[in-house]
Parts: C-alpha cells; sequence; structure tokens
C-alpha cells in the first residue's frame, strides 16, 4: 500500500488570501453602509460627536465580531425553528453586557450614548452577518467575517463623525480647532460653524456624499 | 437534521439559563463600579450647581471625591423644615436619600436632604444651599440641584439632567449655556410670595430685567414646562426650611 494513499489536506493559513478577502471586502468593495445600506440609524444619530461615534463603533466591533463567534460555534445545534430568537437572545445579551461594562467603567459615555447602545441590538449589519454568514461557516471564519463588516461600518462612521464635528462644532473630540486657526489667515479670519450639521439633515448629506464618492470610486451600480 | 419539540424546548430552556446566569454574573461582579460611578455622576451634579462645569471636568475622580468631603456637608429635612435623623430605626444620611424613590411617596411623608456648600474647614459659614429637584420631562425623568445663595432667594445656578429626553430637543436641558440662564433669577417676588422661576416658551428672547423668567428652548415647550413645575413644587416643599435660613439668617446678620 502506498504510504500516502490519502494526502492530507494542508490546513488553510490563519490569513489565507480567503481570509483576508473576508475582512477586506466589507471595507470598501462590500461595505454594509455604502452598498448594502444597512445600520444607517445609528449612522445618523451618534455621529454629532467623534468620541462617542468611535466608543459606538468599538461597541459594535464586539457585538458583531462575539456574536458571529458564539453563534458559529452553536451552528450545528440551534434548532432551526427558533433561529432568528436564539440570535435575538445572543446578541441581547452582548449587547447587555456592553451597557453594564461602559455604565461602570465609562459613566460619562453610557449616559452620553444612552439608549443608542441598546439599539445595537436593532442594527441591521448584527442580524444579517449571523443570518448570511456564521450560521453556515465556521467560527474563526465567521469572526473574520464580522470583523470586516464591523471595520467597514465603523469607519464610515467616524468619516460621517469628523465632518460632522469638525463642521457643525468647530472642534475635534472636544478639541477646538476652529478657535485655534481663527486669526491664521489675517484679524477677522474665523469660520463659522454650521449648524445643520448637527441635525440629522447635516448627516444624511455627508453619508449621501461619501456613498456617491464611494461608489463612484469602485464602479459598483445597482441592478 | 430532525429537531423533535422536546429537543427545541430543551435547548431553549439551557440557552435562557445559561444568557441568564451570565447577565446575573455581570451584573453582580459589576454593580460596586457602578454604584461608585453613579455616586461620583451625583457629586459633579451636585458640585455642579455652585462650581462652574469646566473646573468639575478638569478634576481627577479622587479630587471630586475630596472636593466634596470637605466643602459639603448636609442635612435631611422633612417638609416642615425640621431636621431628620433616622426613620423607621435606621439612620438617614442625605446621600443615602433615593430622590428617584422619594419622589413617588406623597410630599409630606418625603425626606428632602439640603448640601450646604461652604469654605474648607468652616462648616458654619454656608455659601450657597444646594436642594436636589426631581420631576417628569416629556418622556421620562428629568432630575437636577438648585443652589440658593445665603439670601435663600437667589439661584447661584442650577444643573439638570434627564432620562431620556430628546437629543437636540428636551435634552439640551443639560446644556451649561441653558442652566446658566438661571444664574442670578430670585424666587420670591416682593411680596414674599414663592414664585420660582419659570422657562419661557420660544428661544431668543432677552430675560435680563424679569428676575422670575428665563429663556425657554425652542422644539422642547414640554420639557420645558417639566423643568418649571419641578422647580415649583420642590422649592415649595422646601419652603419651610427656606424661611427657617431666611429668618435664621436675618436675625445673625443684625
Amino acid at each position: 500500500m502506498s504510504a500516502e494513499t490519502l494526502e492530507k489536506k494542508p490546513a488553510e493559513a490563519l490569513l489565507s488570501k480567503r481570509r483576508r478577502k473576508l475582512v477586506s471586502d466589507p471595507l470598501i468593495d462590500d461595505n454594509p453602509v455604502t452598498i448594502q445600506v444597512l445600520g444607517i440609524c445609528s449612522a445618523l444619530a451618534v455621529t454629532t460627536q467623534m468620541k462617542p461615534t468611535l466608543v459606538m463603533a468599538i461597541a459594535v466591533i464586539f457585538v458583531v465580531v462575539m456574536s458571529n463567534f458564539v453563534i458559529s460555534l452553536m451552528r450545528t445545534t440551534i434548532p432551526g425553528r427558533v433561529r432568528i430568537i436564539v440570535q435575538l437572545a445572543v446578541v441581547a445579551t452582548l449587547v447587555t453586557l456592553v451597557n453594564e461594562v461602559l455604565k461602570a467603567f465609562a459613566y460619562d459615555m453610557y449616559k452620553e450614548l444612552s439608549v443608542f447602545v441598546g439599539l445595537i441590538i436593532t442594527n441591521c449589519i448584527v442580524m444579517g452577518r449571523l443570518e448570511a454568514f456564521a450560521l453556515g461557516n465556521k467560527p474563526y471564519d465567521s469572526v473574520l467575517d464580522g470583523l470586516g463588516s464591523a471595520l467597514g461600518y465603523s469607519w464610515i462612521i467616524l468619516a460621517v463623525a469628523f465632518f460632522r464635528e469638525l463642521l457643525g462644532s468647530g472642534s475635534l473630540f472636544g478639541l477646538p480647532i476652529y478657535d485655534s486657526i481663527s486669526g491664521l489667515f489675517g484679524p477677522d479670519f474665523s469660520l463659522a460653524t454650521n449648524g445643520l450639521m448637527v441635525s440629522p439633515v447635516g448627516a444624511f448629506m455627508i453619508l449621501g456624499l461619501i456613498i456617491w464618492v464611494q461608489r463612484t470610486k469602485t464602479g459598483y451600480v445597482e441592478h | 437534521m430532525q429537531q423533535s419539540n422536546a429537543y427545541i424546548i430543551t435547548f431553549s430552556v439551557i440557552l435562557t439559563v445559561i444568557l441568564g446566569l451570565l447577565l446575573s454574573g455581570t451584573s453582580q461582579v459589576l454593580g460596586p463600579m457602578q454604584k461608585e460611578a453613579i455616586a461620583l455622576d451625583t457629586k459633579k451634579q451636585i458640585l455642579g450647581a455652585v462650581i462652574p462645569l469646566e473646573e468639575i471636568g478638569a478634576m481627577k475622580p479622587q479630587e471630586i471625591n475630596a472636593y466634596y468631603e470637605s466643602h459639603i456637608s448636609s442635612i435631611v429635612v422633612d417638609i416642615s423644615g425640621k431636621e431628620v435623623t433616622e426613620q423607621e430605626g435606621t439612620a438617614v444620611t442625605a446621600e443615602a436619600v433615593d430622590i428617584e424613590k422619594n419622589y413617588k411617596r406623597p410630599a409630606e411623608e418625603r425626606l428632602y436632604p439640603v448640601f450646604k456648600y461652604h469654605d474648607e474647614g468652616s462648616p458654619e459659614k454656608v455659601k450657597s444651599y444646594i436642594f436636589p429637584i426631581y420631576g417628569a420631562g416629556l418622556w421620562d425623568s428629568i432630575w437636577g440641584y438648585i443652589a440658593l445663595d445665603t439670601d435663600m432667594n437667589t439661584i447661584g445656578g442650577i444643573t439638570l439632567a434627564h432620562a431620556g429626553e430628546t437629543p437636540g430637543l428636551g435634552a439640551r436641558i443639560t446644556e451649561p449655556e441653558v442652566q446658566s440662564r438661571y444664574e442670578g433669577k430670585t424666587i420670591f417676588n416682593e411680596s414674599g410670595e414663592l414664585v420660582a422661576v419659570e422657562m419661557q416658551k420660544g428661544e431668543g428672547k432677552d430675560y435680563s430685567d424679569n428676575p422670575h423668567q428665563v429663556d425657554g428652548l425652542s422644539g422642547a415647550t414640554i420639557t420645558a414646562k417639566g423643568v418649571n413645575n419641578m422647580l415649583k413644587n420642590y422649592l415649595v416643599n422646601y419652603q419651610a426650611y427656606i424661611e427657617s435660613q431666611k429668618s435664621s439668617s436675618a436675625v445673625a446678620a443684625l
């Protein structure tokens, strides 16, 4: 008998091309917010300033990655009929954990984000990735996919928050920018803040512009 | 995969138990830290009525705790202005009084904490009297702390907070600019009646020559009405204590 009748398939590299694509695709080509148009609600609500947006982004990354991991581990045991409810229970537990940790260690942020952390449960990206990927793929792959989607969402909301805070309040992360550059090009030079940017209308506009720019660059057309 | 009803039910029960344990375990572990965070936040709000918010923002938690210890002394009074030191056998301290739980009782049975702001080392020379206030906004509760100067008439400052008002509208009561509108206003009119200070409808008007009115919040009239009612109700409840302090300071001034 030949020594190697069944050549064992080599284990896939931890960051093989396929796996790297899982993380990189949702960043631009398949971005959950700009291409799939999911998770818009919080993209408008929390992005008035960069600091709460950053906390929100970290919370979403944690919830999406962990829920993808847990559901993927359980995917063979979840009964088909209660599939959605089980996903919901896991996601709700994770979001509550995030909320409790925030309340204990970052009370000011907890007060500022108030209901929006709880609303991560309703963020379509979370359940979307569970249904589309985690239920049918191995845990490590699901983690990478979750990471990709959450990062894609995060950079978009941070970009929106960047413009909204800079143009709407003249600051970034609370540091006054407009005040420090006033007087730069002459004694009367000062920039006025744009109140529209602080309201959801401004968020819609910035988001629309980002979607336009991105789809032009990637050439994506809806069918 | 053949999945019988028994399997589904068993799975669901086990999942519920595991998730429930996880959540209650977290709550137990994080509970003390959360209580500390909330207590610190309350102290910040109390101090916020007498010190500018930027100063408090620059202080570290230990500094805030130390400042509070050395500058705030507190007592609890009942609706007739008399000091209360124990209730139903247990000692009562101002910091332990749960304003929200007290709000549910009728006004005559509530405990009313009073926080006195003084310089370090001289607790008799009170600079401000700070009273907690609590009420209903548009969607959920609102609360805060109002500071009166020693004449028991002029408002030194106010902090306001809310549980779920609309961001950009009712939630604006937390803005320093809105809270500063109350500074210098008086709560008693010339005839000695307690009229409190009312937030007017609409925004942008100047009320500097009216000592009992402040500019309102555009688009948040119901929250503003909630603030007005909250202020009026609690000032009326504290009125017995306020009058007693007024007369004792008048005697001291003689």
